[in-house]
Protein backbone atom coordinates (compact mmCIF):
# COMPACT_ATOMS: atom_id res chain seq x y z
CA UNK A 1 0.00 0.00 0.00
CA UNK A 2 1.24 3.48 -0.88
CA UNK A 3 1.71 6.34 1.51
CA UNK A 4 -1.68 7.78 0.59
CA UNK A 5 -4.51 5.50 -0.32
CA UNK A 6 -7.96 6.79 -1.04
CA UNK A 7 -10.70 4.27 -1.66
CA UNK A 8 -14.19 5.12 -2.98
CA UNK A 9 -14.09 8.52 -1.29
CA UNK A 10 -17.38 10.39 -1.20
CA UNK A 11 -17.83 13.70 0.58
CA UNK A 12 -21.18 15.40 0.85
CA UNK A 13 -22.24 18.55 2.59
CA UNK A 14 -25.71 19.91 3.14
CA UNK A 15 -26.82 23.34 2.09
CA UNK A 16 -29.16 25.02 4.55
CA UNK A 17 -31.81 27.62 3.86
CA UNK A 18 -32.52 30.55 6.19
CA UNK A 19 -34.51 28.47 8.66
CA UNK A 20 -31.73 25.91 8.95
CA UNK A 21 -33.55 23.20 7.01
CA UNK A 22 -31.56 21.11 4.62
CA UNK A 23 -32.16 22.52 1.17
CA UNK A 24 -29.97 20.28 -0.88
CA UNK A 25 -27.05 17.91 -0.49
CA UNK A 26 -23.99 18.70 -2.53
CA UNK A 27 -21.59 15.94 -3.44
CA UNK A 28 -18.21 17.68 -3.54
CA UNK A 29 -16.13 14.54 -4.02
CA UNK A 30 -17.63 11.62 -5.85
CA UNK A 31 -16.09 8.18 -5.78
CA UNK A 32 -12.43 9.06 -5.93
CA UNK A 33 -9.73 6.40 -5.84
CA UNK A 34 -6.12 7.37 -5.48
CA UNK A 35 -2.93 5.53 -4.64
CA UNK A 36 0.25 7.51 -4.14
CA UNK A 37 3.63 5.87 -3.60
CA UNK A 38 6.35 7.27 -1.41
CA UNK A 39 8.48 9.93 -3.10
CA UNK A 40 6.09 10.59 -5.96
CA UNK A 41 5.23 14.04 -7.26
CA UNK A 42 1.52 14.12 -7.96
CA UNK A 43 -0.38 16.97 -9.54
CA UNK A 44 -4.13 17.42 -9.27
CA UNK A 45 -5.75 19.69 -11.82
CA UNK A 46 -9.23 21.08 -12.04
CA UNK A 47 -11.07 24.34 -12.42
CA UNK A 48 -12.81 26.08 -9.51
CA UNK A 49 -15.34 23.93 -7.72
CA UNK A 50 -14.08 20.66 -9.14
CA UNK A 51 -13.61 19.20 -5.66
CA UNK A 52 -9.84 19.15 -5.69
CA UNK A 53 -9.45 21.20 -2.51
CA UNK A 54 -12.07 19.17 -0.69
CA UNK A 55 -10.21 16.00 -1.60
CA UNK A 56 -6.93 17.55 -0.42
CA UNK A 57 -8.39 18.36 2.98
CA UNK A 58 -9.11 14.67 3.48
CA UNK A 59 -5.40 13.89 3.25
CA UNK A 60 -4.75 16.07 6.30
CA UNK A 61 -7.82 14.79 8.17
CA UNK A 62 -9.33 18.31 8.22
CA UNK A 63 -12.33 16.65 6.61
CA UNK A 64 -13.34 13.05 7.08
CA UNK A 65 -15.10 10.98 4.42
CA UNK A 66 -18.88 10.71 4.21
CA UNK A 67 -18.32 7.33 2.59
CA UNK A 68 -15.18 5.42 1.69
CA UNK A 69 -11.83 5.42 3.43
CA UNK A 70 -8.60 7.41 3.38
CA UNK A 71 -5.40 5.86 4.71
CA UNK A 72 -2.31 7.98 5.35
CA UNK A 73 0.81 5.88 6.02
CA UNK A 74 -1.52 3.00 6.81
CA UNK A 75 -3.68 4.95 9.26
CA UNK A 76 -7.41 5.50 8.77
CA UNK A 77 -8.28 9.22 8.89
CA UNK A 78 -11.79 8.65 10.20
CA UNK A 79 -10.48 7.31 13.52
CA UNK A 80 -10.10 10.15 16.03
CA UNK A 81 -7.04 8.64 17.73
CA UNK A 82 -5.03 8.79 14.50
CA UNK A 83 -5.67 12.44 13.78
CA UNK A 84 -2.47 13.99 15.23
CA UNK A 85 -0.25 11.29 13.73
CA UNK A 86 -1.83 11.88 10.35
CA UNK A 87 -1.47 15.64 10.56
CA UNK A 88 2.18 15.21 11.47
CA UNK A 89 2.92 12.80 8.64
CA UNK A 90 1.05 14.78 5.99
CA UNK A 91 1.57 18.52 6.11
CA UNK A 92 -0.59 21.01 4.30
CA UNK A 93 0.18 24.37 2.69
CA UNK A 94 -2.75 26.63 1.87
CA UNK A 95 -3.49 29.27 -0.71
CA UNK A 96 -3.28 32.53 1.22
CA UNK A 97 0.22 33.01 2.63
CA UNK A 98 -0.93 35.64 5.15
CA UNK A 99 -3.56 33.46 6.76
CA UNK A 100 -1.32 30.54 7.62
CA UNK A 101 1.66 32.19 9.25
CA UNK A 102 1.19 32.27 13.01
CA UNK A 103 4.48 33.57 14.36
CA UNK A 104 5.55 37.21 14.36
CA UNK A 105 9.12 36.22 13.46
CA UNK A 106 9.97 33.79 10.63
CA UNK A 107 11.86 31.30 12.79
CA UNK A 108 9.14 31.25 15.43
CA UNK A 109 6.56 30.43 12.82
CA UNK A 110 8.63 27.54 11.50
CA UNK A 111 8.96 26.30 15.07
CA UNK A 112 5.20 26.36 15.66
CA UNK A 113 4.52 22.87 14.29
CA UNK A 114 7.31 21.13 16.20
CA UNK A 115 6.21 22.96 19.38
CA UNK A 116 2.73 21.56 18.95
CA UNK A 117 3.86 17.97 18.64
CA UNK A 118 6.03 18.31 21.72
CA UNK A 119 9.54 18.16 20.26
CA UNK A 120 12.25 19.01 22.86
CA UNK A 121 13.67 22.54 22.62
CA UNK A 122 17.17 21.75 21.22
CA UNK A 123 15.56 19.52 18.62
CA UNK A 124 13.19 22.28 17.55
CA UNK A 125 16.12 24.58 16.81
CA UNK A 126 17.80 21.92 14.70
CA UNK A 127 14.59 21.25 12.79
CA UNK A 128 14.00 24.96 12.22
CA UNK A 129 17.57 25.39 10.93
CA UNK A 130 17.19 22.43 8.58
CA UNK A 131 13.76 23.48 7.34
CA UNK A 132 14.82 27.07 6.65
CA UNK A 133 17.87 25.82 4.79
CA UNK A 134 15.75 23.42 2.73
CA UNK A 135 13.58 26.28 1.44
CA UNK A 136 16.45 28.78 1.21
CA UNK A 137 15.08 31.24 3.76
CA UNK A 138 17.85 31.10 6.36
CA UNK A 139 18.85 34.72 5.66
CA UNK A 140 15.37 35.89 6.67
CA UNK A 141 15.00 33.98 9.90
CA UNK A 142 14.80 37.05 12.13
CA UNK A 143 12.49 39.01 9.83
CA UNK A 144 8.84 39.75 10.39
CA UNK A 145 6.66 37.77 7.95
CA UNK A 146 4.79 40.98 7.12
CA UNK A 147 7.84 42.34 5.33
CA UNK A 148 8.37 39.34 3.03
CA UNK A 149 7.11 38.95 -0.52
CA UNK A 150 4.29 36.51 -1.31
CA UNK A 151 6.67 33.87 -2.64
CA UNK A 152 8.90 34.17 0.41
CA UNK A 153 5.92 33.90 2.76
CA UNK A 154 4.81 30.76 0.99
CA UNK A 155 8.32 29.30 1.34
CA UNK A 156 8.17 30.06 5.06
CA UNK A 157 4.84 28.22 5.21
CA UNK A 158 6.47 25.26 3.45
CA UNK A 159 9.37 25.36 5.92
CA UNK A 160 6.81 25.31 8.73
CA UNK A 161 5.47 22.04 7.36
CA UNK A 162 8.91 20.60 6.59
CA UNK A 163 9.99 21.22 10.21
CA UNK A 164 7.41 18.64 11.30
CA UNK A 165 9.25 16.05 9.19
CA UNK A 166 6.21 14.92 7.25
CA UNK A 167 6.24 12.05 4.78
CA UNK A 168 4.09 13.92 2.34
CA UNK A 169 3.11 17.53 1.72
CA UNK A 170 -0.18 18.62 0.23
CA UNK A 171 -0.08 22.04 -1.40
CA UNK A 172 -3.52 23.47 -2.04
CA UNK A 173 -3.07 26.05 -4.83
CA UNK A 174 0.03 27.49 -3.18
CA UNK A 175 0.74 29.83 -6.10
CA UNK A 176 -2.76 31.18 -6.81
CA UNK A 177 -2.12 34.49 -5.06
CA UNK A 178 1.46 35.01 -6.22
CA UNK A 179 3.09 36.90 -9.06
CA UNK A 180 4.98 34.91 -11.74
CA UNK A 181 8.32 35.31 -9.93
CA UNK A 182 6.90 34.09 -6.65
CA UNK A 183 5.24 31.20 -8.44
CA UNK A 184 8.55 30.05 -9.90
CA UNK A 185 10.25 30.36 -6.52
CA UNK A 186 7.65 28.22 -4.78
CA UNK A 187 7.49 25.52 -7.44
CA UNK A 188 11.29 25.28 -7.57
CA UNK A 189 11.33 24.86 -3.77
CA UNK A 190 8.70 22.14 -3.87
CA UNK A 191 10.50 20.31 -6.65
CA UNK A 192 13.78 20.45 -4.74
CA UNK A 193 12.13 19.05 -1.62
CA UNK A 194 10.76 16.21 -3.66
CA UNK A 195 14.08 15.41 -5.32
CA UNK A 196 16.50 15.96 -2.43
CA UNK A 197 14.48 15.02 0.64
CA UNK A 198 12.24 12.51 -1.16
CA UNK A 199 9.10 14.04 0.30
CA UNK A 200 5.94 12.91 -1.41
CA UNK A 201 4.26 15.95 -2.96
CA UNK A 202 0.65 16.46 -3.92
CA UNK A 203 0.35 19.72 -5.79
CA UNK A 204 -3.11 21.08 -6.41
CA UNK A 205 -3.19 23.78 -9.01
CA UNK A 206 -4.77 25.14 -12.11
CA UNK A 207 -1.55 26.37 -13.67
CA UNK A 208 -0.54 23.86 -16.32
CA UNK A 209 3.11 24.92 -16.39
CA UNK A 210 3.56 23.71 -12.83
CA UNK A 211 2.39 20.23 -13.71
CA UNK A 212 4.90 19.41 -16.44
CA UNK A 213 7.51 17.90 -14.12
CA UNK A 214 5.05 15.79 -12.15
CA UNK A 215 5.24 11.99 -12.06
CA UNK A 216 1.51 11.64 -12.43
CA UNK A 217 -1.37 13.99 -13.16
CA UNK A 218 -4.98 13.67 -12.06
CA UNK A 219 -7.69 15.83 -13.58
CA UNK A 220 -10.82 16.40 -11.56
CA UNK A 221 -14.18 17.69 -12.68
CA UNK A 222 -17.38 17.96 -10.61
CA UNK A 223 -15.96 15.77 -7.86
CA UNK A 224 -14.74 12.93 -10.06
CA UNK A 225 -11.31 12.01 -11.31
CA UNK A 226 -11.85 12.21 -15.06
CA UNK A 227 -8.34 11.77 -16.41
CA UNK A 228 -5.14 10.34 -15.01
CA UNK A 229 -1.72 9.50 -16.35
CA UNK A 230 1.70 10.90 -17.16
CA UNK A 231 1.81 14.63 -18.01
CA UNK A 232 2.62 13.79 -21.63
CA UNK A 233 -0.40 11.54 -21.95
CA UNK A 234 -2.70 14.09 -20.38
CA UNK A 235 -1.47 17.03 -22.42
CA UNK A 236 -1.74 15.19 -25.69
CA UNK A 237 -5.52 15.23 -25.24
CA UNK A 238 -5.98 18.95 -25.82
CA UNK A 239 -9.65 18.68 -26.85
CA UNK A 240 -10.61 16.75 -23.75
CA UNK A 241 -8.79 19.16 -21.41
CA UNK A 242 -10.59 22.09 -22.97
CA UNK A 243 -13.87 20.35 -22.29
CA UNK A 244 -12.97 20.42 -18.58
CA UNK A 245 -12.23 24.13 -18.87
CA UNK A 246 -8.48 23.69 -18.49
CA UNK A 247 -5.79 25.30 -20.58
CA UNK A 248 -2.80 23.41 -21.87
CA UNK A 249 0.66 25.04 -21.75
CA UNK A 250 1.17 27.55 -24.56
CA UNK A 251 3.78 25.42 -26.37
CA UNK A 252 1.54 22.39 -26.29
CA UNK A 253 -1.31 24.46 -27.64
CA UNK A 254 0.87 25.78 -30.46
CA UNK A 255 2.02 22.27 -31.34
CA UNK A 256 -1.58 21.11 -31.30
CA UNK A 257 -2.71 23.90 -33.62
CA UNK A 258 0.21 23.22 -35.98
CA UNK A 259 -0.76 19.59 -36.08
CA UNK A 260 -4.33 20.50 -36.88
CA UNK A 261 -2.94 22.43 -39.85
CA UNK A 262 -1.32 19.26 -41.12
CA UNK A 263 2.23 19.48 -39.79
CA UNK A 264 3.23 15.99 -38.61
CA UNK A 265 4.33 16.66 -35.03
CA UNK A 266 4.30 14.09 -32.24
CA UNK A 267 1.67 14.31 -29.52
CA UNK A 268 2.20 15.85 -26.08
CA UNK A 269 4.95 18.39 -26.59
CA UNK A 270 5.54 20.06 -23.24
CA UNK A 271 8.52 22.39 -23.50
CA UNK A 272 9.80 24.98 -25.94
CA UNK A 273 12.98 22.91 -26.48
CA UNK A 274 10.97 19.87 -27.52
CA UNK A 275 9.02 21.85 -30.07
CA UNK A 276 12.19 23.42 -31.47
CA UNK A 277 13.84 19.99 -31.81
CA UNK A 278 10.78 18.58 -33.45
CA UNK A 279 10.51 21.44 -35.94
CA UNK A 280 14.24 21.22 -36.79
CA UNK A 281 13.87 17.52 -37.41
CA UNK A 282 11.02 18.20 -39.81
CA UNK A 283 13.02 20.88 -41.58
CA UNK A 284 15.89 18.44 -42.14
CA UNK A 285 13.52 15.94 -43.72
CA UNK A 286 12.23 18.38 -46.32
CA UNK B 1 4.36 52.64 4.81
CA UNK B 2 1.60 51.30 6.97
CA UNK B 3 3.46 47.97 7.11
CA UNK B 4 6.36 49.42 9.00
CA UNK B 5 4.46 50.64 12.02
CA UNK B 6 5.65 49.21 15.30
CA UNK B 7 3.12 47.87 17.72
CA UNK B 8 3.57 49.12 21.25
CA UNK B 9 6.50 51.40 21.83
CA UNK B 10 9.49 49.10 21.85
CA UNK B 11 12.79 50.97 21.60
CA UNK B 12 15.48 48.62 20.31
CA UNK B 13 18.80 48.92 22.12
CA UNK B 14 21.39 46.58 23.52
CA UNK B 15 21.20 46.95 27.29
CA UNK B 16 21.01 44.86 30.43
CA UNK B 17 17.41 45.89 30.94
CA UNK B 18 16.49 44.77 27.41
CA UNK B 19 18.04 41.37 28.01
CA UNK B 20 16.26 40.70 31.29
CA UNK B 21 13.63 37.99 31.39
CA UNK B 22 10.19 39.58 30.77
CA UNK B 23 8.91 38.03 34.01
CA UNK B 24 11.59 39.90 35.94
CA UNK B 25 10.53 43.15 34.34
CA UNK B 26 6.87 42.49 35.12
CA UNK B 27 7.63 41.75 38.76
CA UNK B 28 10.02 44.69 38.96
CA UNK B 29 7.41 47.08 37.65
CA UNK B 30 4.89 45.78 40.17
CA UNK B 31 7.39 46.19 43.02
CA UNK B 32 8.16 49.72 41.94
CA UNK B 33 4.49 50.66 41.68
CA UNK B 34 3.73 49.28 45.12
CA UNK B 35 6.73 51.05 46.62
CA UNK B 36 5.48 54.39 45.27
CA UNK B 37 2.38 54.12 47.42
CA UNK B 38 4.25 53.02 50.53
CA UNK B 39 6.11 56.28 50.92
CA UNK B 40 4.99 58.81 53.48
CA UNK B 41 8.04 61.05 53.45
CA UNK B 42 10.30 62.87 51.06
CA UNK B 43 13.30 60.73 51.96
CA UNK B 44 11.43 57.76 50.45
CA UNK B 45 11.10 59.57 47.17
CA UNK B 46 14.81 60.19 47.07
CA UNK B 47 15.33 56.42 47.17
CA UNK B 48 12.77 55.91 44.37
CA UNK B 49 14.37 58.65 42.29
CA UNK B 50 17.82 57.12 42.62
CA UNK B 51 16.47 53.66 41.73
CA UNK B 52 14.52 54.96 38.74
CA UNK B 53 17.48 57.05 37.59
CA UNK B 54 19.80 54.02 37.65
CA UNK B 55 17.32 51.87 35.69
CA UNK B 56 16.83 54.58 33.06
CA UNK B 57 20.59 54.97 32.69
CA UNK B 58 21.03 51.19 32.34
CA UNK B 59 18.23 50.85 29.79
CA UNK B 60 19.97 53.19 27.30
CA UNK B 61 16.58 54.56 26.25
CA UNK B 62 16.58 58.36 25.82
CA UNK B 63 14.64 60.13 28.56
CA UNK B 64 12.58 61.86 25.87
CA UNK B 65 10.81 58.56 25.08
CA UNK B 66 9.95 57.96 28.72
CA UNK B 67 8.39 61.37 29.10
CA UNK B 68 6.28 60.92 25.97
CA UNK B 69 3.84 58.82 27.96
CA UNK B 70 3.22 61.74 30.31
CA UNK B 71 1.39 63.70 27.62
CA UNK B 72 -1.55 61.32 27.81
CA UNK B 73 -2.04 61.80 31.54
CA UNK B 74 -1.26 65.49 31.68
CA UNK B 75 -4.89 66.51 32.28
CA UNK B 76 -5.32 63.88 34.96
CA UNK B 77 -2.13 65.07 36.60
CA UNK B 78 -3.31 68.68 36.52
CA UNK B 79 -6.67 67.77 38.06
CA UNK B 80 -5.28 65.77 40.92
CA UNK B 81 -2.70 68.43 41.75
CA UNK B 82 -5.26 71.25 41.70
CA UNK B 83 -7.81 69.38 43.80
CA UNK B 84 -5.27 68.28 46.35
CA UNK B 85 -3.76 71.72 46.52
CA UNK B 86 -6.93 73.68 47.14
CA UNK B 87 -9.31 71.28 48.82
CA UNK B 88 -7.30 69.70 51.60
CA UNK B 89 -8.09 70.65 55.18
CA UNK B 90 -5.32 71.72 57.51
CA UNK B 91 -3.07 74.54 58.53
CA UNK B 92 -3.58 77.51 56.18
CA UNK B 93 -0.51 78.57 54.29
CA UNK B 94 -1.87 81.03 51.76
CA UNK B 95 -5.52 82.10 52.13
CA UNK B 96 -7.42 82.68 48.87
CA UNK B 97 -10.96 83.85 48.09
CA UNK B 98 -13.75 82.31 50.18
CA UNK B 99 -13.11 78.76 51.33
CA UNK B 100 -10.30 78.28 48.84
CA UNK B 101 -6.91 78.23 50.46
CA UNK B 102 -3.64 76.44 50.15
CA UNK B 103 -2.80 74.40 53.21
CA UNK B 104 0.44 72.85 54.30
CA UNK B 105 -1.07 69.37 54.01
CA UNK B 106 -2.54 70.23 50.63
CA UNK B 107 0.80 71.30 49.24
CA UNK B 108 2.40 68.14 50.54
CA UNK B 109 -0.29 65.89 49.09
CA UNK B 110 -0.25 67.68 45.74
CA UNK B 111 3.49 67.27 45.38
CA UNK B 112 3.33 63.61 46.44
CA UNK B 113 0.54 62.90 44.00
CA UNK B 114 2.38 64.57 41.15
CA UNK B 115 5.57 62.62 41.83
CA UNK B 116 3.63 59.37 42.17
CA UNK B 117 1.82 59.77 38.87
CA UNK B 118 4.93 60.80 36.95
CA UNK B 119 6.96 57.90 38.36
CA UNK B 120 4.10 55.50 37.72
CA UNK B 121 4.05 56.38 34.03
CA UNK B 122 7.82 56.46 33.64
CA UNK B 123 8.19 53.18 35.54
CA UNK B 124 5.74 51.31 33.36
CA UNK B 125 7.06 52.81 30.14
CA UNK B 126 10.52 51.46 30.97
CA UNK B 127 8.97 48.00 30.78
CA UNK B 128 7.11 48.58 27.51
CA UNK B 129 10.05 50.39 25.94
CA UNK B 130 12.52 47.59 26.64
CA UNK B 131 10.35 44.53 26.02
CA UNK B 132 8.91 43.42 22.67
CA UNK B 133 5.17 42.68 22.79
CA UNK B 134 6.03 39.06 22.02
CA UNK B 135 8.33 38.70 25.00
CA UNK B 136 5.70 40.36 27.13
CA UNK B 137 3.05 37.81 26.12
CA UNK B 138 5.52 34.99 26.73
CA UNK B 139 6.31 36.44 30.12
CA UNK B 140 2.64 36.77 30.97
CA UNK B 141 1.93 33.21 29.90
CA UNK B 142 4.65 31.74 32.06
CA UNK B 143 4.29 34.22 34.90
CA UNK B 144 0.56 33.66 35.22
CA UNK B 145 0.76 29.88 34.94
CA UNK B 146 -0.29 29.38 38.58
CA UNK B 147 -3.66 30.90 37.64
CA UNK B 148 -4.30 27.78 35.55
CA UNK B 149 -5.22 26.00 38.76
CA UNK B 150 -8.26 28.24 39.14
CA UNK B 151 -9.14 27.55 35.49
CA UNK B 152 -7.92 30.76 33.92
CA UNK B 153 -7.07 29.85 30.29
CA UNK B 154 -3.60 31.41 30.47
CA UNK B 155 -2.17 29.74 27.37
CA UNK B 156 -5.19 30.61 25.26
CA UNK B 157 -5.11 34.25 26.33
CA UNK B 158 -1.42 34.52 25.49
CA UNK B 159 -1.96 32.81 22.13
CA UNK B 160 -4.80 35.21 21.31
CA UNK B 161 -2.64 38.18 22.21
CA UNK B 162 0.23 37.08 20.02
CA UNK B 163 -2.05 36.31 17.06
CA UNK B 164 -3.70 39.71 17.48
CA UNK B 165 -0.27 41.32 17.41
CA UNK B 166 0.59 39.51 14.21
CA UNK B 167 -2.64 40.51 12.49
CA UNK B 168 -2.82 44.18 13.46
CA UNK B 169 -0.56 45.32 10.60
CA UNK B 170 -2.37 43.05 8.13
CA UNK B 171 -5.79 44.36 9.12
CA UNK B 172 -4.55 47.95 9.06
CA UNK B 173 -3.34 47.46 5.54
CA UNK B 174 -6.66 45.93 4.61
CA UNK B 175 -8.54 48.88 6.12
CA UNK B 176 -6.43 51.15 3.99
CA UNK B 177 -7.24 49.11 0.89
CA UNK B 178 -11.00 49.05 1.59
CA UNK B 179 -11.00 52.76 2.31
CA UNK B 180 -9.36 53.49 -1.02
CA UNK B 181 -11.75 51.14 -2.81
CA UNK B 182 -14.77 52.87 -1.25
CA UNK B 183 -13.34 56.29 -1.99
CA UNK B 184 -12.95 55.26 -5.61
CA UNK B 185 -16.66 54.50 -5.56
CA UNK B 186 -17.41 57.97 -4.25
CA UNK B 187 -17.55 57.41 -0.50
CA UNK B 188 -16.85 60.48 1.59
CA UNK B 189 -15.01 60.09 4.90
CA UNK B 190 -14.03 63.67 5.55
CA UNK B 191 -17.11 65.92 5.62
CA UNK B 192 -20.08 66.07 7.99
CA UNK B 193 -20.33 66.18 11.77
CA UNK B 194 -19.18 63.49 14.14
CA UNK B 195 -22.27 61.26 13.83
CA UNK B 196 -22.33 61.65 10.07
CA UNK B 197 -18.70 60.63 9.87
CA UNK B 198 -19.21 57.65 12.13
CA UNK B 199 -22.06 56.54 9.89
CA UNK B 200 -19.82 56.86 6.86
CA UNK B 201 -17.46 54.34 8.39
CA UNK B 202 -19.99 51.51 8.01
CA UNK B 203 -18.98 50.70 4.41
CA UNK B 204 -15.46 50.15 5.73
CA UNK B 205 -16.34 48.15 8.81
CA UNK B 206 -18.63 45.63 7.14
CA UNK B 207 -16.13 44.34 4.55
CA UNK B 208 -13.35 44.54 7.14
CA UNK B 209 -15.25 42.33 9.56
CA UNK B 210 -16.18 39.84 6.88
CA UNK B 211 -12.59 39.52 5.79
CA UNK B 212 -11.37 39.28 9.38
CA UNK B 213 -13.72 36.37 10.04
CA UNK B 214 -12.61 34.69 6.85
CA UNK B 215 -8.99 35.11 7.87
CA UNK B 216 -9.73 33.74 11.33
CA UNK B 217 -11.34 30.70 9.76
CA UNK B 218 -8.36 30.10 7.46
CA UNK B 219 -5.91 30.60 10.28
CA UNK B 220 -7.72 28.17 12.56
CA UNK B 221 -7.58 25.54 9.82
CA UNK B 222 -3.88 26.20 9.18
CA UNK B 223 -3.16 25.91 12.90
CA UNK B 224 -5.04 22.65 13.19
CA UNK B 225 -3.28 21.32 10.10
CA UNK B 226 -0.04 21.96 11.97
CA UNK B 227 -1.23 19.88 14.92
CA UNK B 228 -2.22 22.75 17.21
CA UNK B 229 -4.37 21.41 20.01
CA UNK B 230 -4.05 23.88 22.84
CA UNK B 231 -1.31 24.26 25.40
CA UNK B 232 -1.42 20.64 26.50
CA UNK B 233 1.79 18.75 25.74
CA UNK B 234 3.31 21.69 23.93
CA UNK B 235 7.02 22.43 24.06
CA UNK B 236 8.63 25.83 23.60
CA UNK B 237 11.16 26.83 20.98
CA UNK B 238 12.34 29.71 23.11
CA UNK B 239 11.59 28.73 26.70
CA UNK B 240 12.04 31.39 29.37
CA UNK B 241 14.88 30.38 31.66
CA UNK B 242 16.21 32.56 34.47
CA UNK B 243 19.86 33.54 34.00
CA UNK B 244 22.28 34.95 36.57
CA UNK B 245 21.39 38.52 35.68
CA UNK B 246 17.71 37.77 36.26
CA UNK B 247 18.45 36.41 39.72
CA UNK B 248 20.58 39.46 40.43
CA UNK B 249 17.69 41.67 39.35
CA UNK B 250 15.38 39.88 41.77
CA UNK B 251 17.99 40.44 44.48
CA UNK B 252 18.05 44.14 43.64
CA UNK B 253 14.26 44.31 44.01
CA UNK B 254 14.42 42.73 47.46
CA UNK B 255 17.14 45.17 48.53
CA UNK B 256 15.13 48.07 47.11
CA UNK B 257 12.01 47.00 48.95
CA UNK B 258 13.93 46.62 52.22
CA UNK B 259 15.45 50.08 51.82
CA UNK B 260 12.01 51.52 51.08
CA UNK B 261 10.52 49.94 54.18
CA UNK B 262 13.52 50.99 56.27
CA UNK B 263 13.34 54.58 55.11
CA UNK B 264 9.64 54.62 55.81
CA UNK B 265 10.14 53.41 59.40
CA UNK B 266 12.86 55.97 60.03
CA UNK B 267 10.84 58.72 58.41
CA UNK B 268 7.87 58.05 60.66
CA UNK B 269 9.78 58.05 63.88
Amino acid sequence: MGIIKIKDLIYEYARHDDEGNVESVVRAVDNVNLDVKKGEFIAVLGHNGSGKSTMAKHINAILTPTEGTVWIAGKDTSKAENIWDIRQSSGMVFQNPDNQIIGTVVEEDVGFGPENIGVPTEDIWKRVDDALRAVGMTAYRHHSPNKLSGGQKQRVAIAGVVAMKPQCIVLDEPTAMLDPMGRKEVIATVRELNEKEHVTVILITHYMEEVIGADKVFVMDSGKVVMQGYPREIFSQVEKLKKYRLDVPQVTELAYELKQEGIPLTDGILTIEELVDELCRLKLKI
Amino acid sequence: MIRDITIGQYYPADSVIHKLDPRVKLVGTMVFLVSLFLFQSFSGYIVATVFLGCVIKLSKVPLKFMLKGLKAVFILLLFSVVFNLFLTDGETLIPLVGKLRITKEGLRLAVFMAIRLVYLIVGTSIMTLTTTPNDLTDGLEKGLRPLKKIRVPVHEIAMMMSIALRFIPILLEETDKIMKAQMARGADFESGNFIQRAKNMIPILVPLFISAFRRANDLAMAMEARCYHGGEGRTKMKPLVYKTRDKMAYGTFVVYLLVVIGVNMVGRV
